[in-house]
């Protein structure tokens, strides 16, 4: 039956997780969706106006989930976390509340204005709902980072005896974490770069599909703005992930020293690219290993010194022992066996996944581009898998990144200040988070199984044929709107 | 008790009222989809139908953003208030997150396909959604005016049952009927031909129910937690749902919708004078209340929050008007072109 704890564990994994397939599709898509709206306004090509209305179909098919599936996660904190969010609402509360009140508004009213907006609304206007929207996606972003990098690296509190919680006392320090500074940059080029990647890799399969037809230029289009989205991109992913991981390594060495399996503190420190065997320190075989790699990605100086897991656990034993004698045990309890460390195959494991689809995805934008210059039109049939992967590695990517990055926090809940197993809801029963759990699980996969079909649909159908919008400008009272649900 | 701590229990409220007069029409339209929906024919019912979802479909979204701000305030204003209310509430809460879940994925997707098995399914969703929903937060909201049991660590003691209390449940119904009269005035008032008789001639039927209900729950609460100024809001929420009956059978539908916006403004606002100086009492001898004083944030972040909520508020509200004046245009069956080709 598990404790409360590990299922509402599992539960927050299970709809986070989901949750975060929607939205890097959503912050990206919105982006070019937007573009390739302005460019129609601006030329009257068509093929801008076709592009605009099919790939803003299918955005639209996949914010659905986004949106319903981010209620859950807004509510969860108080329902599964309760103390938790007793502990540290005074600081944790308020992004979430800008995010709300600056960006969800924002993004939610003038997407229905984007949606219903052909023919009642000026065009120029129009293209800019979901310039607005795209900004709301990513003031979003802005928000719920800082929120989560609180909990990697809390900044900007003090911890109020008479309250017996943690209060804010700089709210600049939160929104300006040094965490978050990098995370935004990574998490929100790493959206972009998914957002490429989708028109890319649905444009790659139309391309081939209808090549010789009108169509054919109309989706190397997309191939190409798609292509250049996710490669300028995954360039910045790249930079700012190697700024965060120096900043990792100061703020979290032990998420660091997870990430390498790295027992013992060295300089010059290796890193492995693949390991055979049990990563516990004891046998494992590190295959086509660099030296002083991971000195580098942490210190930026290949003889840096990279703490090891087994020193790290008795600094870590120490921050414990510190915060549950200051704060009591309703916010730290110390961890049986002294067990301070991630679950390492997890860390060691998603760390490479997030960082080997990424490169994937950049190899495979780049092909794109090339094989697409001068009107060219991938021939062999390989592309075909290209095209099926291409917007699949960069979401995966994305979801290892994001459980390396929790898993490897563990066992705290906020670094250094708050251990997980002390944030559960007391007064919720292990029974109701079963049946929540299994809920939520039911209706997510009911709900992905439907998404999935229809998307795939929608792209069969490909682009429809032009119609000139400018054709109804002198319609009568009574003729049928544009869009109706 | 400081002024900010006053002004925040002040703005939840009135987070909640926008989420009630807002959202509160949306779900009416959703939940009337099979009354108001039904033509002569199949092909006149989907027509109908889909003029119905039309009026709610630039809205609907944004509309719901007041439930997450209202939830994202308490969660900054007041933390001991939404940690207790969330995890006690467990299992109702679960309920309107599936209920808006499967709601909001019907409006999106129920015209994807041209399939009338597809749409059959979507509208059960929307349906169901749009009555779940409404009832679940009256039920909700009125238990946190009533009192639950809440140990001396403030902590949640009931359980489901707890919950489904006879007041509780009257609570939930009043806003699920105030919810139907609310959506049937706004359909009155954004479409044209027969709907708009029918939306009228039902809305005055729902009208005196919801009135029924309201009256007797509010009269309930009044008299076990009320205060002066409760009776002060009680009478002017009944005198408003009265004139909107009235202006609704004169014809007169704006003034018909504005009358249960202010209801549905003036119930949320006699729940929170009943509250008042608590935000979630406990009905436990013994327990521990939550009041605006022991729940509220420090005061630095209630600063910060009044600062954002003054400056992002009016923008806020002025490109919600600015939706509802581009889409201000009624709407028939006429305009509903033809189904998307998508089997």
């Amino acid at each position: 039956m598990g404790s409360s704890l590990d299922v509402a564990r599992w539960q927050f994994a299970i709809t986070t997780v989901y949750h975060f397939l929607f939205v890097p599709v959503t912050i990206g898509m919105s982006g070019v969706v937007a573009y390739f709206h302005t460019q129609w306004v601006r030329t009257h090509r068509p093929e801008y106006y076709r592009l605009t209305k099919f790939f803003g179909k299918l955005f639209l098919i996949n914010f659905a989930l986004g949106l319903v599936t981010g209620i859950v996660q807004e509510f969860q904190f108080g329902m599964n976390w309760s103390d938790y969010s007793r502990f540290v609402g005074d600081i944790f509360g308020a992004p979430l509340a800008f995010e709300a009140l600056l960006a969800f508004f924002l993004e939610s009213t003038f997407l229905g204005v984007w949606v219903f907006g052909w023919g009642r609304v000026p065009e120029k206007l129009h293209a800019s709902t979901m310039w607005l929207t795209h900004i709301g996606t990513v003031l979003s972003a802005y928000f719920i980072l800082a929120a989560n990098s609180f909990m990697q690296h809390p900044v900007g509190y003090t911890f109020n005896p008479d309250t017996g919680r943690a209060e804010m006392s700089d709210f600049v320090a939160v929104l300006t974490n040094k965490v978050q500074l990098v995370t935004f940059p990574h998490v929100v080029l790493s959206a972009y770069m998914v957002g490429g990647a989708v028109i890319m890799g649905v444009g790659l399969w139309l391309l081939r599909r209808d090549r010789g037809t009108d169509d054919e230029p109309v989706y190397r289009k997309a191939v190409r703005v798609g292509a250049v989205v996710a490669l300028v991109a995954s360039v910045g992913v790249v930079v700012s992930g190697d700024v965060q991981g120096k900043i990792m390594t100061e703020v979290q060495p032990m998420k660091m020293a997870a990430a390498e399996a790295l027992y013992d503190t060295e300089s010059n420190a290796p890193f492995s690219v693949l390991s055979i065997g049990a990563l516990d320190g004891s046998s494992a075989t590190r295959i086509i290993e660099v030296p002083g790699l991971l000195s580098f990605l942490g210190t930026g100086s290949f003889d840096g010194t990279v703490e090891g897991i087994n020193d790290l656990k008795v600094t870590e034993r120490e921050m414990a022992q510190k915060v549950a004698d200051q704060y009591g045990p309703d916010v730290a309890v110390l961890v049986a066996d002294d067990d301070y460390t991630p679950i390492i195959p997890v860390a060691y494991w998603t760390f490479r996944l997030m960082m080997g689809f990424g490169f994937l995805t950049m190899i495979f934008a780049a092909m794109a581009l090339w094989t697409t210059r001068k009107g060219g039109v991938p021939q062999s049939r390989w592309w075909t898998w290209v095209a099926v992967l291409t917007p699949l590695l960069p979401i995966i990517a994305n979801s290892f990144g994001w459980i390396f990055t929790e898993m490897g926090r563990q066992p705290w809940l906020v670094y250094g200040l708050m251990t997980t197993a002390t944030g559960v809801s007391p007064s919720v029963s292990v029974g109701e988070v079963w049946v929540s759990m299994v809920v939520y699980t039911l209706v997510y996969a009911a709900l992905a199984v439907v998404e999935v079909k229809l998307f795939l649909t929608y792209v069969k159908r490909g682009a429809d044929p032009y119609e000139d919008p400018s054709e109804h400008a002198d319609a009568d009272e009574d003729a049928p709107l544009q869009f109706a649900y | 008790m400081d002024t900010l701590q006053l002004v925040w229990f002040g703005l939840i409220g009135l987070l909640w009222a926008g989420y009630l007069v807002l959202e509160g029409f949306d779900f009416g339209v959703g939940a009337l989809l099979p009354a108001l929906g039904a033509g002569r024919d199949a092909v006149e019912t989907e027509k109908r139908r889909r003029v119905m979802l039309t009026t709610i479909g630039p809205h609907w979204d944004g509309n719901e953003v007041w439930l997450l701000t209202a939830g994202g305030a308490t969660f900054a204003a007041f933390p001991e208030w939404y940690a207790t209310m969330f995890s006690a509430f467990y299992l109702p809460l679960l309920l309107v997150l599936v209920a808006l879940i499967v709601r909001n994925m019907g409006f999106e997707y129920r015209g994807k396909r041209d399939d009338d098995t597809w749409r059959a399914r979507w509208d059960w969703a929307i349906i169901g959604g749009s009555v779940v929903a409404p009832f679940l937060v009256g039920v909700a909201l009125t238990n946190v005016v009533h009192g639950v049991p809440l140990d001396g660590d403030s902590e949640y003691t009931g359980n489901l049952f707890t919950l489904l209390n006879p007041l509780s449940l009257l609570g939930g119904l009043t806003v699920l009927a105030l919810s139907l009269t609310h959506g049937a005035f706004f359909l009155a008032l954004k479409t044209t031909g027969t709907i708009r008789e029918d939306a009228r001639r039902m809305g005055t039927t729902l009208g005196l129910v919801a009135a029924g209900l309201a009256v007797v729950t509010l009269l309930w609460l009044g008299v076990s937690t009320g205060s002066v100024w409760s009776w002060v809001t009680t009478v002017i929420a009944a005198g408003a749902l009265l004139g909107a009956i009235f202006a609704n059978t004169k014809r007169r539908e704006g003034w018909a919708f504005v009358g249960t916006a202010v209801t549905a403004a003036m119930a949320v606002a006699t729940y929170f004078l009943a509250l008042y100086p608590d935000v979630m009492p406990s009905s436990l001898t013994g327990g521990r209340s939550l009041t605006i004083e022991n729940a509220s944030s420090s005061p630095l972040t209630l600063k910060i929050m009044t600062g954002a909520a003054l400056v992002f508020t009016p923008i806020v509200l002025l490109y919600t008007a600015y939706t509802y004046y581009t889409f201000r245009k009624r709407i028939g069956t006429q305009h509903i072109p033809a189904a998307v080709a998508v089997k």
